[in-house]
């Protein structure tokens, strides 16, 4: 039996998390991940700037943290955090570790942006998975693109050594799926097996969320969220695992916050489509197995698909989002009369955008007319309002419309300490698919 | 026949993938699941979502798991960093749908409120 933990559901999670993760219980691996869709863009950017730049910082820091402990228990690390740029990653990562004779995997060979328009030329049309359209619509105005690699490269990377395996764009699933593959010598067909540790990788992929984070249960009741424990996977190498987390740790495991897990982010349960293989969530079998224990057996996969997953993102426009706070009386009367006010002065100015959009939080901006009237006497509601569109000095302007409504439109307004609202570009996701044959993952291995 | 919230029998949890949200609608206890497989078609959620989603509504049984999946195309003005909704990515549309009444046969109905 392998001990699995993740530390990090996404870019921004805990700081903590990782290294309580570490020393709070016995691990075997430690698993990041840091990569959402719309992060390669802005690492791109990054790195675009400065070259030593353009992967997950964060994951430097918590490497100098833990190195100490890292080092003495053996805990092997794997994480994708290594962006646009793994190879700069892993020489950070060195420095901070410092300590000589580790060796440090990294899988990169995911970034595909130098060779898009050879790809185009020889037939592979990276088609939008969702609309259909072609890349030449947009490929001037793309920004990073990136093949999602699985498990096998990662594990290849601890096969020759690494303890820590640093990648560009892999699958969060893959994360936890390569150690398996490594430590259990699972092959490369054996679909149940893979199917296994991909649904254990979706299991724990998004941290604390499938240990009482965000569990619509009897939430009231999950003891102690402030030192909530994230996962550890307890697998086994005939493709049965347990769901748990340290020992005096908060939040709870139970089959109902494993269940929510499992569904997130789900399309077709019967074919969860990886790099790896195709997983059918239809024939997960769960148990509670003690306390905070979730045993689970019966997974059934299929062969994986010929193709990759590609991320693509691009530039799509500008928008902006400002809002005003109104106070009883008549609170939802007021923010309603002051976004009718505020899109009168949008046309006056003769301002054009792809799309307006106003919501009333603390009324009903999260389940619209579901939510039923406001109380006539609620005490507050905020006028929330939005433009975007392809003409970056309009969504300028709209941003200057905002402030002035605190003087001259309805009255009791506050909540413009922050000033006027920020342009934002829109860099937007574009998903498409590339044969296998046409990439591989590159796999180098450095002592520090 | 008793008329109840859904949140009475169920739990829910959602998120996104580009401009169509997911909900994943588990029962509370093995006994509702055949009530929600009943009574909670694409359709009513469509209906439901009438507001919220612009095209179709799918529907996928876990029945393993006692829970439904239910995809909502095109809910999320565009998904991702193009929405202009506070709730980009559906995040509360899983409370949003234990909105939705069904009918409970009285003997299975819970004792408490959950």
């Amino acid at each position: 039996m392998i001990r699995i933990a993740n530390g990090q559901g996404f870019w921004g999670d805990s700081l903590e998390a990782p290294l309580e993760q570490i020393r709070r219980g016995p691990i075997d691996y430690l698993t990041l991940d840091y990569l959402a869709e719309i992060t390669m863009s802005i690492l791109q950017k990054q790195r675009s700037r400065d070259p030593r730049t353009g992967y997950a910082r964060d994951f430097v820091d918590m490497v100098g943290r833990g190195a100490v402990d890292i080092v003495k228990r053996g805990v092997k690390v794997v994480a994708n955090a290594g962006g646009v740029n793994p190879e700069a990653c892993r020489d950070a990562v060195s420095k901070a570790l410092n300590h000589p004779g580790t060796k440090i995997g990294v899988v990169a060979g995911d970034d595909i942006m130098g060779r898009l328009d050879d790809l185009i030329a020889h037939g592979v049309e990276l088609k939008n998975m969702e609309t259909g359209e072609s890349l030449a619509t947009i490929r001037p105005r793309v920004q990073s693109a990136n093949v999602y690699f699985g498990a096998a490269a990662i594990a290849d990377a601890l096969a020759k050594g690494a303890q820590i395996v640093i990648t560009g764009r892999t699958t969060d699933t893959g994360l936890v799926l390569g150690p398996m593959m490594h430590e259990f010598q699972w092959a490369r067909d054996d679909w149940d097996k893979l199917a296994a540790g991909t649904i254990a990788g979706h299991t724990v992929e998004c941290g604390a969320q499938c240990t009482g984070g965000n569990c619509q249960v009897d939430w009231q009741s999950i003891p102690n969220f402030a030192d909530i424990g994230y996962p550890v996977i307890e697998a086994e190498p005939g493709g049965t695992f347990a769901i748990t987390k340290h020992a005096g740790t908060g939040g709870r495991v139970t089959v109902a916050s494993v269940k929510e897990q499992l569904l997130y982010e789900m399309g077709d349960p019967h074919e969860y489509i990886t790099p790896d293989c195709v997983a059918d969530f239809t024939s997960i079998q769960l148990k509670q197995d003690g306390p905070d224990r979730v045993r689970f057996s019966g997974i059934r996969g299929k062969p994986a698909t010929t193709m990759y997953k590609v991320s693509i993102s691009y530039s799509a426009g500008f928008k902006a989002v400002g809002t005003l706070m109104y106070s009883w009386p008549d609170a939802y009367a007021k923010a309603k009369a002051a976004d009718q006010i505020l899109r009168q002065r949008l046309d006056r100015l003769g301002l054009r955008f792809d799309a307006v959009r106003s919501e009333f939080p603390g009324a009903n901006a999260c389940h619209g007319s579901l939510a039923g009237d406001p109380a006539p006497d609620i005490a507050e509601v905020i006028l929330r309002i939005g433009v975007r569109g392809q003409d970056k000095a309009a969504v300028e302007r709209f941003t200057k419309e905002i402030a002035p409504l605190a003087l001259n439109g309805p009255p009791t307004v506050t909540g413009l300490g922050s000033g006027r609202p920020k342009v934002e570009e829109i860099v937007a996701y574009w998903p498409a698919l590339i044969p296998k044959s046409e990439v591989s993952p590159q796999i180098s291995i450095q002592e520090t | 026949m008793a008329r109840v919230k859904l949140v009475r029998i169920a739990h829910a949890r959602s998120g996104d993938k580009g401009d169509t949200a997911n909900v994943g609608l588990s029962a509370l206890r093995p006994e509702y699941y055949p009530i929600l497989a009943a009574e909670v078609t694409a359709e009513r959620v469509k209906k439901h979502f009438a507001e919220i989603c612009q095209g179709k509504v799918e529907r996928f049984e876990l029945p393993n798991l006692g829970a439904l999946n239910f995809l909502l195309h095109e809910a999320l003005d565009g998904g991702g960093t193009l929405s202009l909704k506070a709730d980009a990515q559906g995040k509360t549309y899983s409370a949003a749908l234990l909105r939705m009444e069904i009918d409970v046969p009285d003997e299975l109905l819970p004792k408490d409120p959950v």
